[in-house]
């Protein structure tokens, strides 16, 4: 039997690999350019038996799917960069209390209302430093129709197994273009439960380190009752002072992530083999950058690509690696250089990083990558 | 034979957080009775709340308890509910909580009319933070933030609630302590969304500020200000003044509930499916 294939908006395709994963509640609030997600859910969820609610604001909509996670739901938002500006608080509770949740944010630019329906990718910064606080952060970066469809999958499912918020973050172009998607099987692509308690109600803690870095979570009206909190809290969930115990929970939160690098950064290696000079792209900037560096090829330079598909944690690993053997870094991004501060932390110095960057709110073209790709010498 | 509190305390939880003299202990105690009354299964009822000392409530009672961020409840709490609407669902916490930074999310339950009850314990000030002014403190009125007097006018949160769309509201006093539960009783049962208005003390900032010389002083005043709705007929425009009324203040019936819609919703789009 052959796949369904449909002519998707990276939008629709996100609220598409949505509903593949389980999520069963959407809660939102309109923003362009993400719409098209909140428009899609409240077709598809009601049609399930899930729930789809339009809330009075953005902080609004993120708190509403922190309640229903914790009743036991698999939840969503869609937004955009004042949406997500907006949510910060709301997204450290969700690290603190540890509740599994995706947040899609389509970039545009910024700040305060900027360019609503232009491109953008200047909200990365803001997925990791947005919210107050040490907490872990998780963040993806899709560069087509069908790889935004797999990485909301992939968000729904770390998000469980690290029960944590997880934003995945397409740029404007990603979110509005239309490409061909093939949907995959029902099974075809895993998809992660909840790790549920095993234990009796009365022995439950939903903080219980007893079963590693990451508690099982109970579900409001399932038999198992506690606590939940912002506060720093102990591992029954009631809220606590003691140094050593918000030490250690601070820590473990941020463990989660750190101690599963490998598990949770996806990259793409473009014609890196022999690279001498390396792009580093992400999102719709990448298939710029592609172009590019096919286009170099022809010209007889060295060029690859390194592309960033889970923007954090940050590829560190790799780009240290890459810096030692690497004559420069290209790092091309529709925002003032905020990749590029990473990859700068990153190559130490090895190597030269040039940056492209643009918020005028039109892509990166090839040509600009190219004549960059001729300034490393 | 003595009410067993105990019974809906989670161990090791008390003492609690709040003052000496402070209402918000008045209230839980109506809490406890009216679930105790209703017979309501501690498995199946979440108590949401915001930040501040009202908030702190859910913690003590052996519930599923959820202590939100400032002013978040009423949207979280529309997430337990929406996800589990069989689940009984009650709001706690205070006037600034409720009212300013949660005002949004108030309001728009209320006009939704989802089956949920929010207690609001009003004592007119911030505590938590110290005594600054909140949009129930009565103009002219000293917190830490009006040294020369509050300038504001107040919101009267029962006018707030049938205004935005609430379907059932009632207003207690903290020391007319016999009458919160049957009101919270009252507010559970009416399916829709339900508010309970209970006007309480703070003795340690709003009190000392405004010339209270003592809690008994301030529970004084709750008893003289207070006209039962039944009484307050009888009373004339002049007679009423200064009075605040108690009781069932608003009760509406016909006004579609919102899971219950959205359950409908449901139907509508398997059907079209």
């Amino acid at each position: 039997m052959s796949k369904k294939v449909a002519f998707l908006q990276g939008n629709e395709a996100a609220a598409q690999g949505a509903l593949y994963a389980g999520c069963n509640f959407f809660g939102g609030y309109p923003i362009t350019p993400s719409t098209e997600v909140a428009e899609v859910m409240s077709v598809e969820l009601p049609k399930i038996g899930g729930k789809f609610i339009q809330m009075e604001d953005e902080i609004g909509a993120m708190a509403v799917i922190l309640g229903a996670a914790l009743a036991g739901s698999k939840v969503l938002t869609s937004t955009s960069g004042p949406g997500l500006s907006l949510k910060q608080e709301l997204i450290g509770y969700g690290c603190i209390a540890e509740i599994p949740c995706v947040i899609y944010n389509v970039m545009r630019g910024g700040p305060s209302t900027g360019m609503p329906t232009g491109p953008s990718q200047s909200d990365v910064m803001c997925a990791k430093w947005g919210t107050h606080g040490d907490h872990p952060a998780i963040c993806l970066t899709p560069a087509s129709v069908q790889e935004t469809y797999e990485e909301v999958i992939r968000a729904f499912n770390l998000s469980e197994k690290y029960r944590t918020p997880v934003m995945v973050m397409p740029d404007e172009i990603v979110a509005h273009m239309r490409e061909r998607i093939v949907f995959p099987e029902k099974g075809e692509i895993e998809v992660v439960p909840r790790k549920a308690p095993t234990v009796e109600p009365a022995q439950y803690k939903p903080y219980d380190t007893s079963y590693g870095d990451v508690p099982p979570l109970a579900s409001f009206g399932s038999g198992y009752r506690f606590h939940v909190t912002g506060l720093n809290k102990m591992q029954d969930g009631f809220p606590t002072t003691k140094a050593e115990v918000v030490q250690a929970e601070e820590e473990r939160q941020v463990r989660k992530v750190d101690a599963n690098i490998d598990d949770i950064v996806t990259f793409e290696e473009y014609l890196l083999d022999d690279a001498e000079v390396v792009v580093v792209a992400y999102g719709s900037t990448s298939r710029s950058a592609r172009y590019a560096v096919n286009a170099a090829r022809e010209q007889g330079i060295k060029a690859g690509m390194f592309r960033i598909k889970t923007f954090w944690p940050f590829p560190d690993k790799q780009i240290k690696a890459l810096a030692t053997k690497t004559k420069g870094f290209i790092i091309p991004e529709m925002n003032l250089g905020m990749c590029a501060l990473e990859l700068e932390r990153c190559v130490q110095g090895k190597a030269p990083v040039l940056g492209i960057f643009r918020v005028d709110g039109e892509p990166i073209n090839p040509d600009q990558i190219v004549e960059k790709i001729k300034e490393v010498k | 034979m003595a009410f067993d509190y105990d019974k809906w305390i989670r161990p090791g939880k008390l003492p609690h957080i709040w003052c000496p003299g402070c209402g918000h202990g008045i209230v839980m105690k109506g809490l406890i009775r009216a679930m105790e009354t209703l017979k309501l299964e501690k498995n199946d009822t979440a108590i949401v709340s915001g930040i501040g000392c009202a908030s702190r409530l859910p913690g003590y009672i052996d519930c599923c308890t959820l202590h939100t961020a400032h002013g978040r409840a009423a949207a979280f709490a529309t997430g337990v509910k929406m996800a589990k609407p069989e689940m009984n669902v009650i709001l706690v916490g205070g006037d600034g909580d409720g009212t300013a930074i949660g005002g949004n999310h108030f309001i728009h339950a209320c006009r939704r009319n989802i089956d949920m009850t929010y207690i609001i314990m009003n004592n007119y000030i911030y505590g938590m933070t110290g005594g600054q002014f909140s949009p129930c403190t009565p103009t002219g009125h000293k917190a830490s933030t009006t040294p020369y007097g509050n300038p504001d006018p107040g919101f009267d949160i029962a006018k707030l609630a049938i205004g935005a769309g609430a379907t059932f509201v009632a207003r207690g006093t903290a020391f007319h302590a016999n009458q919160i539960d049957k009101l919270i009783v009252e507010a559970i049962q009416h399916k829709g969304f339900s508010v309970v208005e209970i006007l309480d003390d703070c003795p340690t900032t709003y009190g000392r500020r405004n010339k209270y010389k003592s809690v008994i002083e301030m529970m004084n005043r709750l008893k003289e200000v207070a006209v039962p709705v039944k009484a307050a007929e009888k009373m004339t425009a002049e007679q009423l003044q200064g009075k605040v009324l108690t009781g069932v203040l608003y009760k509406e019936e016909n006004k579609p509930e919102y899971t219950s819609e959205y359950a409908k919703v449901i139907e509508r789009a398997s059907a079209a499916k």
